[in-house]
């Protein structure tokens, strides 16, 4: 027993050392949402509903530059899509029927899943106890910092003059830089980058955002050589 | 109801959707290798596109000020490995300096 709960500190830890830090990215979402035009009921309700950082700012960074709600979603959309492929992988380990499946599924997040595989070579039971405990954790922080950051933009008025306009960039770069991980993801990042910014005179906003996907498909359609 | 309050609860509604698909059905497509290294590659293409977007852009026109110096700031705090936090701390500060007072 002494050894089953010793174990089960240590994922707690593991977990909340996660859930911490990326609970308060939450104040960056808060405020980039209430900076895009987004009320601050709107902000919090992303942080509740969608709980899924990149989908989150993607969709009030597009309508932030004027894309429609179509290409809004479509591009949290297509970000949404990994978490499906965790959900899959968690299936399995959690192994979870009826209201917990619900609530399995709605914390079935890059950090929830990241930190159960960690915990892989404690045992199933410590995987699934670093998923409930990170997807929980992160759902808890996550959305108090939202709260706080929607109100502290409301609060600051002029996006532009508290720089808030540079730290959606800044956040996007964050959330993207961990993947960049050898020259192919490098290259594939700036190539979408080039395409936006040539699409963005010609197509309607939002489109330029969404057209990048065509790399996705053109650069993953083969295996690495 | 407005394009805000669309593009907030139908989100919101797809991408719980997506994470319940992974419990709900049996094996899937989605098991296919190439199906994965496309998804791995989505997330790239698109947060990548919006920082170009977020940071080059105003609405069609490409509209070169502050936010660049602050997401080059943003991008040397990520090189030398500093937390979120701090990155989008330096690149608001950055960018908030030079609007204000250049």
């Amino acid at each position: 027993m002494a050894r089953v709960s010793l174990s089960k500190a240590q994922v707690f830890r593991d977990s909340m050392s996660v859930a911490l830090p990326v609970g308060t990215y939450g104040i960056a979402f808060g405020a980039a949402a209430v900076a895009n035009g987004f009320s601050v009921i709107q902000a919090s309700l992303f942080s509740i509903l969608l709980f899924s950082g990149a989908s989150q700012f993607a969709v009030v960074g597009v309508m932030g530059a004027g894309g429609s709600a179509l290409s809004a979603i479509t591009t949290g959309s297509l970000l949404g899509f990994r978490n499906g492929l965790y959900s899959m992988r968690m299936k399995p380990i959690l192994n979870v029927q009826g209201i917990r499946k619900i609530f399995a599924a709605h914390i079935t997040i890059d950090e929830s899943t990241g930190v159960a595989i960690s915990q892989e070579p404690r045992g199933e039971a410590a995987m699934r106890y670093g998923f409930w405990a990170t997807g929980i954790g992160v759902f808890i922080f996550w959305n108090l910092f939202t709260l706080l950051g929607a109100f502290g933009a409301q609060a600051l008025g002029n996006p532009s003059a508290w720089g808030l306009d540079a730290a959606v960039p800044a956040a996007f770069l964050g959330l993207v830089w961990p993947r960049l991980i050898d020259k192919q993801s490098k290259l594939i990042a700036i190539s979408a980058v080039a395409m936006a910014l040539i699409l963005t005179p010609v197509a309607p906003a939002g489109v330029p955002i969404i057209a990048t996907v065509l790399l996705a498909i053109l650069f993953g359609w083969k295996p690495k050589a | 109801m407005s394009a805000m309050w669309v593009a907030t609860l139908v989100s919101s509604l797809i991408c719980y959707i997506l994470k319940y698909l992974g419990y709900a059905i049996p094996e899937s497509f989605l098991a296919n290798p190439r199906v994965q290294r496309i998804n791995t590659l989505i997330p790239i293409v698109l947060l990548s596109a919006l920082v170009g977007v977020q940071a080059i852009t105003n609405k069609s026109e490409i509209v070169f000020d502050q936010r660049i110096a602050g997401v080059a700031v943003a991008a040397i705090a990520l090189k030398f490995k500093a937390p979120f936090p701090v990155v989008i701390f330096s690149a608001a500060i950055t960018s908030a300096a030079i609007y204000n007072w250049l």
